[in-house]
């Protein structure tokens, strides 16, 4: 399989976080009773009329900015004609030969290795109601959805990617940087973001392309690995076993984690685009962009840079923790106040990340506070409390809230004193004898025993570093 | 340039329009008039003139972002032919 490569774009839809839709003053949320955000404009009722959202528009300039694109100062909608339930118009309103932002890029990292990959246009239309097919010869249709600011991010033709961890590793980057400039929540579980690439694989070293497939319903950012992955074996194996590949859509089923023919693509469908008679065109001024830029946050990437530079944490703790904006902003305080940055990250990505995915909640959401775990980290450091005991009070903080310094002094002070630990020491050694005779036999094995059966009697309150000094002088001296 | 018969019939297809024999036939003679028209207006030189979208000089015209109240479930259904616990109903598409 090794003489193939792939070749991977990628199309990405991501609902904008506002208020109301795009053309019109309903609410955009995910959810609700079924046609309860609906009014004459989104349902496409004769004599309706659309209002440009500014707010929306200024999501789709920020991003353009974000990705590096050039920006159209003469953007315009145009309608996208085509027939089917989930449009109530019968059109879509859509950006066709003037998107907002053209000929962008991102960088994304394999091992390692930062590689760009080009962007051809990022555009803003509306989004259509949600259609269900229920069984019988019927469908439902809810219009919740119909009129939310929609907007699309094509990569350049021809593709940059050529594997299924490229194309992870882009969609991973630019949920990052949606959710960091507050465009879009970039939840593809609840379909307000969606990637579907397009693939098609060749022989290495030859300059043409073979026939591609397009693939949806990918339903998280795991399955675009899994579904890029599946589809390339899929395609070598028909080549390998002289078969054709044929231009189709598949969907993704993630149960059985593989793609399935969906429909096939008669030549391109004729969508008789037109500019929307109903909107005026965009006039985006270099001092609109400018006023936008000015409140652009610091993005994922230089925000990592950063954190290796000035914390001296390293790049892989950087990495994981600038993916989301309220994770890096939450190390940031932490680091400040306790001034152990690596500890702060440690803690981060260790403990609370694993605490936060057990409750599936964001690191905003938990009761714990930057202040608070940047105390629970100097009580560690001033050897208030062990790195075992800080374990054990860290949980009841998640759950709690509660001040570190409270929590250790109901948990009482760890045990550092030589008396109390030797007679400590002296309990371990009598109930252990057989451990402890081959220990000072020389088998050393055993130490690491000891050490955690004392811990354990202390109910780990003892002070590691001094257990372990201790027990070294006694197997030296006996 | 002159449109077939089954130009006609694909162009009506793309609009949902149902049209017998005699009216493809009057349909086409129609279109074939319009196109005509246009191949007049080729003739102009529009050498570096930029393609008029809009015949105004009025651009950026937004509304807020704000949320107002929207129909009702029973209104947004009114006119539905047919619908059920708050949905429409049409008929399945296949795909």
């Amino acid at each position: 399989m090794s003489n193939y490569e792939a070749v991977i774009g990628m199309e990405v839809h991501a609902e904008l976080l506002t208020d109301s839709k795009m053309f019109c003053s309903c609410r955009n949320e995910f959810g609700g009773e079924p046609n309860t955000r609906c009014c004459p404009v989104c349902l496409g009722m004769p004599g309706s009329l659309p209002v440009m959202n500014r707010k929306a528009v200024e999501h789709v300039i920020r991003t353009a900015i974000a990705l590096n694109c050039v920006i159209n100062p003469n953007a315009k909608f145009d309608r996208k004609n085509y027939f089917y339930p989930d449009l109530p118009k019968g059109y879509q309103i859509s950006e066709y030969d003037n998107p907002i932002g053209e000929s962008g890029w991102i960088e994304i990292d394999i091992n390692g290795v930062t590689s760009k990959v080009r962007i051809r246009r990022v555009h803003l239309e509306e989004d259509t109601g949600k259609l269900s097919h229920v069984i019988g010869d019927e469908s439902e249709v809810d219009y919740n959805r119909s009129g939310v600011p929609l907007m699309e991010i094509v990569t350049e033709f021809p593709p940059d990617m050529h594997s299924a961890e490229e194309a992870y590793a882009y969609v991973t980057a630019l949920r990052s940087i949606l959710t960091y400039i507050g465009v879009s929540d970039g939840k593809m579980e609840e379909g307000s973001m969606r990637c579907e690439p397009n693939l098609s694989v060749r022989p290495v070293g030859y300059e043409g392309f073979g026939v591609k497939t397009e693939i949806k319903n990918l339903n998280s950012f795991r399955a675009v690995l899994k579904g890029a992955q599946y589809e390339i074996d899929r395609q070598i194996r028909i080549l390998q076993s002289g078969g054709t590949i044929i231009q189709e859509t598949r969907g993704w089923n993630d149960a059985r984690q593989e793609t399935f023919s969906q429909r096939s693509k008669e030549g391109e469908q004729e969508y008789r685009y037109f500019p929307e008679p109903d909107l005026v065109p965009l006039d985006i001024t270099q001092e609109w962009i400018d006023e936008i830029r000015k409140t652009m946050p610091e993005l994922p990437r230089a925000m990592r840079e950063r954190f290796v530079s000035q914390y001296g944490i390293p790049e892989y703790d950087a990495g994981v923790l600038t993916q989301a904006r309220s994770v890096a902003l939450f190390f940031e305080q932490t680091a400040t106040l306790c001034g152990d940055p690596k500890a702060a990250s440690n803690w981060i990505m260790g403990d609370f990340a694993r605490l936060l995915n057990m409750e599936g909640i964001e690191i905003h959401q938990s009761k714990v506070t930057p202040t608070h775990l940047a105390e629970m980290i100097k009580l560690i450091s001033q050897d208030v409390i062990s790195g075992k005991m800080a374990k054990e009070l860290f949980e009841e903080m998640y759950e709690t809230g509660a001040d570190p310094r409270e929590l250790a002094k109901l948990m009482g002070p760890q045990i550092s004193d030589e008396s109390s630990l030797g007679a400590i020491l002296d309990e371990v050694i009598s109930s252990q004898r057989d451990v402890w005779d081959a220990l000072i036999a020389g088998d050393e094995k055993k130490f690491g025993y000891m050490v955690g059966q004392i811990m354990k009697v202390s109910k780990g309150k003892a002070n590691p570093q001094q257990v372990n000094r201790l027990l070294r002088e006694r197997v030296q001296s006996s | 340039m002159t449109l077939s018969k089954d130009d006609v019939r694909k162009v009506a297809l793309l609009a949902r329009l149902e049209l017998d024999e005699s009216e493809i036939e009057k349909q086409g003679e129609h279109l074939n008039n319009l196109l005509n028209q246009f191949e007049k207006l080729q003739e102009l030189d529009v050498e570096g003139i930029v393609p008029t979208s809009h015949s105004m000089p009025v651009f950026n015209v937004f509304r807020k972002d704000e949320v107002h109240p929207s129909l009702s479930q029973s209104d947004t259904l009114a006119n539905a032919p047919e619908s059920r616990d708050g949905l429409f109903i049409v008929p399945r598409i296949i795909e």
